[in-house]
């Protein structure tokens, strides 16, 4: 499902992304799409002539509209992954497709467009540009897009009713509380209608109240919208929204 | 308009910073454009030349004056038009103060070479006729208050006692880069004179100015002439009006150096200044430019916002320095009256103070651009935690 007035008809990038291999797209598969398939994933860091691995031959499915939560103490590797799977950091070795793309082999010109089209981004400090309003910054995403003015403008203002701002559209960040400025992030996240959402701690600086809210927004967006979430957390009881939790630890899968 | 918008916003975010950041530019420019113009000012006269006028004088030096008899040798030369003599004055008018120059000239030959030097028919008429009028620029009798018919004493110092001449007309100039601030009179009252008080020095011209028929040919007049007087007592020298000039100007090149080197360290001092705002800028906004790539968009395009809030900021002081930079020049002319004959700023200054507002925004912004455009999405995350 999409936030724009014709669900039938998602924005198009003004880049294009490269197309799903046919493979996925196969008609007698009849279980849920695997959305997010990574294979032998490794990342590492090189500090001089020591080796710091970060994740070691991870193996990860994510099928389509799941909501899978990611744990584990800190340097785990879970904020890594989530970067990886966002298109935002190269892995070191290992594959990762989204939606049948190996986005591990794209350049960063076929990756910026990439994460346009298919990936919504909400960051733990919400991430909005202070200069511009609510409203600008839904509207940021789309300026990436071959959509009119018009049609921008209809996108954002179905998006900020989404997640109950309509009355804060000309509001500047500063002007929005902690939890205002992470809806105005999700209707950010949302607004080219992506294949994935990606959220970072996304109740990190939030209240408890708060928090549960925004969570609840993101229930909606996995079980009205279909989105798939893919969520990093701390939090045991942000986790538990999630269909799926998956425990890292050294860069490994836990469990 | 969104990509704009955003850029204008971006400008304004730290009021202050901006505000004297543009302040600087301003200044800047404008000192820049004023200096530019005093060395436009040192050159006007050079500048002003015609290539189709030649200056004939001693070859040993320019306080040896001519016989008047080289005029007629001259006019044989071939490729001549006309001569004149010219004599420098010298004069004082009521103090040392108020210097400006005069010269005896031999005026119907004299201004029928300068048809730059604009004076009405009647005005024309009636100095010609009058053995001790004068003419003077519509600068100079503005600064003094003369009016035609005035009389107008000059104590002479090269040539002592007090000369009083009748203003007969003022001239304007057929476009700004005519010197008005110059006094002209007749060469032959000025002859009469001195031929009555010392005989010796009678029949003398401080140089002739020559009129070529071709332009073209001024080095092979300038031979000719200088080879009619080879092996007399009084050799010459001849040289197109232009490089007689620049041998003035080159008496104070040194200063000129250090007045065009002056105009060109304030544009590298406001150069860094903008630099280090701008890059002050893009570090404190790394988080934010990181989260525009997540969203999307490319690290060319990060780039260009960074370059058109440079370019923006620059352009706009620059253009606020060009506007001040009339009334200074105004004002500054005011000041130094006629020391600088000819002053305005320039259509080449007014393109440079432009080239170099455009070259100010684009070199701050060039180093901040390109890391803003490299920084990895990850680490400029990072930055916002």
């Amino acid at each position: 499902m999409s936030v724009s007035p014709d669900t039938a008809t998602a924005p198009e990038p003004s880049t294009s992304a490269p197309a799903p291999d046919s493979a996925s797209d196969s008609p007698v598969d009849t279980g849920p799409r695997i959305l997010v398939s990574i294979r032998s994933l490794s990342k590492y860091y090189v500090r001089g002539d020591q080796v710091i691995p970060v994740l070691v031959d991870l193996d990860l499915d994510v099928a389509e509209g799941d909501f899978v939560a990611l744990m584990g103490p800190s340097g785990s590797g879970k904020s890594t992954l989530l970067d990886l799977v966002a298109g935002i950091d190269k892995p070191s070795g290992g594959e990762i497709r989204i939606a049948g793309v190996d986005i591990a082999r794209l350049s960063e010109g076929e990756l910026a467009a990439w994460r346009a089209a298919h990936v919504g981004f909400i960051f733990q400090f919400y991430n909005l540009m202070p200069v511009l309003s609510a409203f600008g910054n839904v509207e940021l995403p789309l300026l990436l897009t071959s959509l009119s003015r018009r049609e921008r403008h209809e996108r954002v203002a179905i998006a900020l009713a989404l997640v109950g701002l309509t009355d804060r559209a000309d509001h500047y960040p500063n002007e929005l509380s902690g939890g205002q400025q992470q809806r105005v992030a999700i209707a950010r996240a949302l607004i080219t209608d992506p294949t994935l959402v990606v959220a970072d701690e996304p109740t990190g600086d939030l209240d408890r109240t708060t928090a549960g809210e925004i969570l609840g927004l993101l229930g909606r967006l996995n079980e009205e919208l279909g989105k798939t979430i893919l969520m990093v957390t701390h939090d045991p009881k942000a986790a538990e929204r999630a269909h799926r939790v998956v425990h890292l630890e050294k860069g490994v899968l836990a469990d | 308009m969104f990509v704009p918008l955003l850029v204008l916003r971006n400008l304004f975010r730290h009021k202050l910073r901006t505000l004297l950041t543009a302040l600087g530019i301003v200044i800047a420019i404008a000192s820049f454009g004023i200096l530019r113009t005093v060395v436009d000012a040192w050159y006007a006269g050079a500048n002003a030349s015609s290539s189709a006028r030649l200056v004939t004088r001693s070859s040993v030096s320019l306080v040896f004056p001519l016989p008047l008899n080289y005029a007629q040798k001259i006019r044989q030369v071939a490729g001549i038009e006309s001569v004149a003599a010219v004599n420098w004055f010298g004069g004082v008018y009521i103090s040392e103060r108020n210097f400006f120059p005069q010269f005896a000239i031999q005026a119907p030959a004299y201004l029928a070479m300068y048809p730059e030097i604009l004076l009405a028919d009647a005005e024309r008429k009636a100095f010609f006729t009058d053995r001790q009028g004068a003419i003077a620029g519509r600068k100079l009798a503005d600064q003094y208050g003369w009016k035609v018919g005035d009389a107008i004493p000059l104590r002479g110092t090269i040539f002592p006692g007090t000369w009083t001449f009748a203003l007969r007309g003022i001239y304007d100039g057929a476009d700004k880069t005519v010197d008005q601030s110059t006094f002209f009179f007749h060469w032959e009252y000025l002859n009469e004179t001195v031929r009555k008080s010392n005989p010796r020095r009678g029949d003398q011209a401080g140089l002739f100015v020559v009129r070529i028929r071709d332009p073209g040919q001024a080095a092979e007049v300038s031979q000719a002439v200088d080879a009619t007087f080879a092996n007399s007592l009084a050799e010459t020298l001849t040289e197109t009006e232009k490089a007689f000039q620049l041998s003035f100007v080159a008496m104070t090149e040194a200063i000129l150096v250090a007045i065009q080197a002056v105009s060109y360290v304030v544009l590298l001092i406001i150069m860094a200044v903008m630099a280090n705002t701008m890059a002050m800028t893009a570090r404190e906004r790394y988080g934010e430019y990181a989260t525009m790539k997540a969203l999307g968009f490319t690290g060319a395009f990060v780039a260009g916002l960074i370059t058109a809030e440079s370019l923006g900021l620059a352009l706009f002081a620059g253009v606020a320095g060009i506007a001040l930079t009339f009334p200074l020049a105004a004002a500054f002319a005011e000041a130094m009256g006629t020391l600088f004959p000819v002053f305005f700023v320039s259509e080449e200054t007014v393109a440079l103070q432009l080239g170099a507002s455009f070259a100010v925004g684009l070199v701050a912004a060039a180093v901040p651009a390109w890391r803003a455009a490299r920084v990895r999405i990850v680490d400029g995350l990072r930055a916002v935690a």
